[in-house]
């Protein structure tokens, strides 16, 4: 995830203050030092890192030593509110558009930063909350761009405005919210072409667009891994076009996303939404608070739970817990549980929201899921019955599923194998849970 | 001779190169109009002059470890030479900042090679939205002008609308162009364009890849095995793999030459976009951490202005710029 590295250093540092008994101008030496360094290399605009450390600095000295919390509790809960403060406090929503009336909606930025395909999301998002929504590109520069928008307009099933690459941006823009308001369309997207910001003619051209079409959010794009420039890269654009926010962009890479710490600091722009992914659907409100925990390493709890929320069928979720607890655990209850969790995204991206739970290289989590892929790939070959009393198993039937599947019996014994250790945990897990104590090991979380 | 003084002797006899000067307008304005300043303003080097230079330094994304270390040295300098004044160290800085690009070695050639009866091919790889299919664009420009045979292989085949984007190029350049279907097998169109780019005699074949976040380990080895097609099907072809950066990335410029370099050789960078940021420091700190040469960097948006990267009017446009006009 973008801020894990910060967070990796946050982590040791703090490992480091534990064995600290106050918070001291000397020892703070050192952690300030070792925050800095961070915080830069994670492209923290250097005058929000001097703020940021002459705050943490004053705020640590000042703070009552009480005997319950630890030195380095304390700075960690200093440094995640100044975080927070930092990444704007309160989560600020985005405007949805409303039933009967048209909302525009304008996305702005440098070339490449994922204007496109964020307009495609955005499609995406207000169609799932019943929207009826319209997308038109005004990117009559860049080869193909429109293409690239009716390609995606398609994917997320929304209406698509047939711009002319002939025709003024202006005069599109006029075109498409004109024909979005007779057709009852309760938002309409305007993709714009990306620009640099000392482009005079096409900085004035989407400020023209902007007075003229009065979007209810003008969102500036940022991209995860924009280095010390980002900044004035969103003063420029929001003297031009008044922006409403801010998307961070890419944010699945490992850019550390330090431009999006300082922009609210600098430019009081609020982040908005935050892209996660390649798919349409990889478009998420931004939370600060959230992101302050994953930065200093406390896992993101809660959007693991709404993630889940979206993509489990409780009462699906409910059946195979009863199972699980009644002893009548199956092969094809694995593979159910196992598309469940898949559904709730990457078992990497899973992984990152944990707590306690941080390193899964890119490498292990393609492994798991190709052996998940495998795993589906034997069952289907299966019969019914061979799926629910995989005892009966013999080479023969082994060798069957084998070429039904196009794996190896090897791989069929390796599946059996996992699927008899799940449920052996399954039978201790219900001992436990009869005597009322928790396994050995097991998260109290 | 300091380096400085180096330039603007072989300057003065020859104008700057245009595109150059133009297109590190800004970077230069943040960096040596800067350092200028901080050479007024501080008549001796004490530790105020110190910080604000390390502020210059990090603000230009020259780096971090970098801008430690040039740091480290010049205050060491100054302790041997308590004489030094500010302006003295500034061009002691530069020195140690042309010293820091030259010693990674490598050849100074940033063209590419040709041979007789051989395809060149030119792998094109980044992050996305870094501008490789424009970038390609350019460099089919500049190679047809030098009348190269060229082919070019839509490899990226996930983006929507980069199959077309990269065919109206090809239109408009009057340049062939290998393309696969949608969602294909980039590999498949890698080795389509190979056999092509072979039976057709084509001098130079350039590859567009689609782009890809480095941190994803099945889309890198993906890279890898396109190259390893095109081996086989031309296995006496040189072939380059260019690594394109956007100038506006910050630190993570870094992590994505180094994973991009694990994944399969990167044999030169293109940065792009440089003519929009006053970050001119990134083009040292990619050279520092991964120590390959930068070849080609983009000074505007013309077809002409991605240029053959040179070190000499990179540091005369960032440091003098045209003075003689």
């Amino acid at each position: 995830m973008a801020f894990e590295a910060l967070s990796e250093r946050f982590q040791a540092l703090f490992k480091k203050m534990r064995k600290e008994d106050a918070l001291t101008e000397k020892n703070m030496e050192e952690a300030l030092r070792e925050i800095k360094v961070a915080l830069l290399e994670s492209d923290v605009n250097f005058k929000v890192v001097k703020a940021f450390l002459s705050d943490v600095k004053e705020k640590a000295l000042g703070s009552e030593v009480t005997r319950t919390v630890s030195p380095s509790e304390q700075l960690i809960k200093i440094c995640h509110d100044e975080i927070v403060t930092l990444l704007g406090g309160e989560e600020s929503e985005l405007a949805l558009p409303k039933k009967g009336k048209l909302s525009v909606y304008m996305l702005v930025g440098l070339q490449g930063t994922g204007k496109t395909t964020t307009a495609g999301k955005l499609s995406l998002f207000f169609k799932k909350k019943d929207s009826k929504v319209m997308l038109c590109s005004l990117d009559v520069y860049r080869p193909a761009a429109i293409d690239q928008l009716r390609v995606l307009a398609g994917e997320a099933g929304v209406a698509f405005y047939e711009t002319d690459p002939k025709e003024n941006p202006r005069k599109v823009a006029k075109a498409a919210r004109k024909k979005a308001e007779d057709e009852g369309f309760d938002a309409l997207i305007l993709d714009t072409a990306g620009r640099l910001q000392i482009d005079e003619a096409l900085m004035d051209e989407i400020g023209d667009i902007a007075k003229e079409e009065r979007p209810v959010e003008t969102l500036l794009l940022v991209d995860a891994s924009a280095g010390q420039d980002a900044v004035n890269v969103a003063k420029a654009f929001n003297d031009k076009v008044r922006l409403t926010g801010v998307v961070i962009s890419k944010l699945d890479g490992d850019a550390k996303g330090g431009s999006a710490l300082s922009i609210k600091y600098l430019t009081g722009l609020p982040i908005k939404l935050s892209a996660t992914g390649e798919k349409l659907k990889d478009l998420e409100a931004f939370h600060p608070d959230r992101m302050a925990e994953r930065i200093l390493g406390m896992g993101d709890v809660v959007t693991l739970v709404e993630k889940a929320q979206e993509a489990i069928d409780e009462k699906e979720a409910e059946k195979a817990a009863k199972k699980m607890m009644s002893g009548e655990f199956t092969l094809e209850d694995m593979l159910k549980q196992m598309k469940m969790v898949q559904k709730i995204g990457s078992l990497g991206a899973i992984a990152k929201l944990i707590p306690g739970m941080p390193k899964i290289s890119e490498e292990q989590t393609s492994k798991a899921e190709a052996e998940m892929r495998t795993f589906e790939a034997i069952i289907n070959s299966m019969t019914p019955y061979e799926r629910r009393h995989p005892e009966i198993l013999r080479f023969s039937h082994k060798n069957r599923i084998a070429k039904g599947s196009g794996k190896t019996n090897a791989d069929i014994n390796r599946i059996l194998k996992r699927f008899e250790q799940s449920k052996k945990m399954m039978e201790e897990m219900k001992r436990y849970q009869k005597s009322g104590k928790l396994p050995p090991g097991f998260p109290m979380r | 001779m300091g380096l400085f003084s180096y330039l603007k002797d072989k300057f003065s006899k020859k104008k700057g190169e245009e595109s150059y000067v133009k297109g590190l307008a800004r970077s230069r304005a943040a960096f040596s109009d800067r350092l200028a300043l901080l050479a007024k303003r501080h008549a001796k080097l004490g530790p105020d002059y110190f910080e604000e230079l390390e502020t210059i330094l990090i603000e230009s994304d020259v780096g971090v470890s970098l801008s430690l270390r040039l740091i480290d040295e010049l205050l060491e300098k100054s302790r041997q030479n308590p004489e030094m004044t500010p302006t003295e160290a500034n061009e002691e800085l530069i020195d140690m900042m042309f010293v820091s690009y030259v010693e990674k070695g490598g050849s100074i050639v940033n063209e590419l090679a040709f041979e007789p009866g051989k395809t060149t091919v030119l792998l094109m790889e980044g992050v996305n939205g870094v501008g490789k299919t424009t970038s390609i664009a350019k460099l089919a420009y500049r190679y047809k002008k030098q009348g190269k045979k060229i082919l070019l292989a839509a490899g990226d085949t996930f983006r929507a609308g980069a199959v077309e984007q990269l065919g109206i190029w090809a239109k408009r350049l009057d340049i062939e162009i290998v393309t696969g279907k949608a969602n294909a097998d980039p590999s498949s169109v890698a080795f389509d364009g190979a056999k092509k780019a072979r039976e057709g005699g084509y001098d130079l074949l350039i590859v567009d890849t689609a782009g890809r976040q480095q941190t994803k380990a099945n889309l890198m080895a993906e890279l890898g095995k396109m190259r390893r097609v095109i081996e086989k099907e031309l296995p006496s072809s040189p072939i380059e793999s260019f690594l394109v950066i956007d100038a506006t990335t910050g630190q993570n410029g870094v992590s994505q030459a180094k994973a991009f370099s694990e994944a399969s050789p990167v044999t030169g960078i293109v940065i792009t976009k440089m003519d929009g940021t006053s970050k001119g420091g990134i083009i040292l700190s990619i050279r520092d951490e991964i120590g390959a040469p930068v070849r080609f960097i983009g000074l505007g948006e013309k077809m002409e202005d991605l240029v053959e990267f040179d070190l000499d009017e990179y540091l005369h446009a960032l440091l003098v710029g045209d003075e003689h006009e």
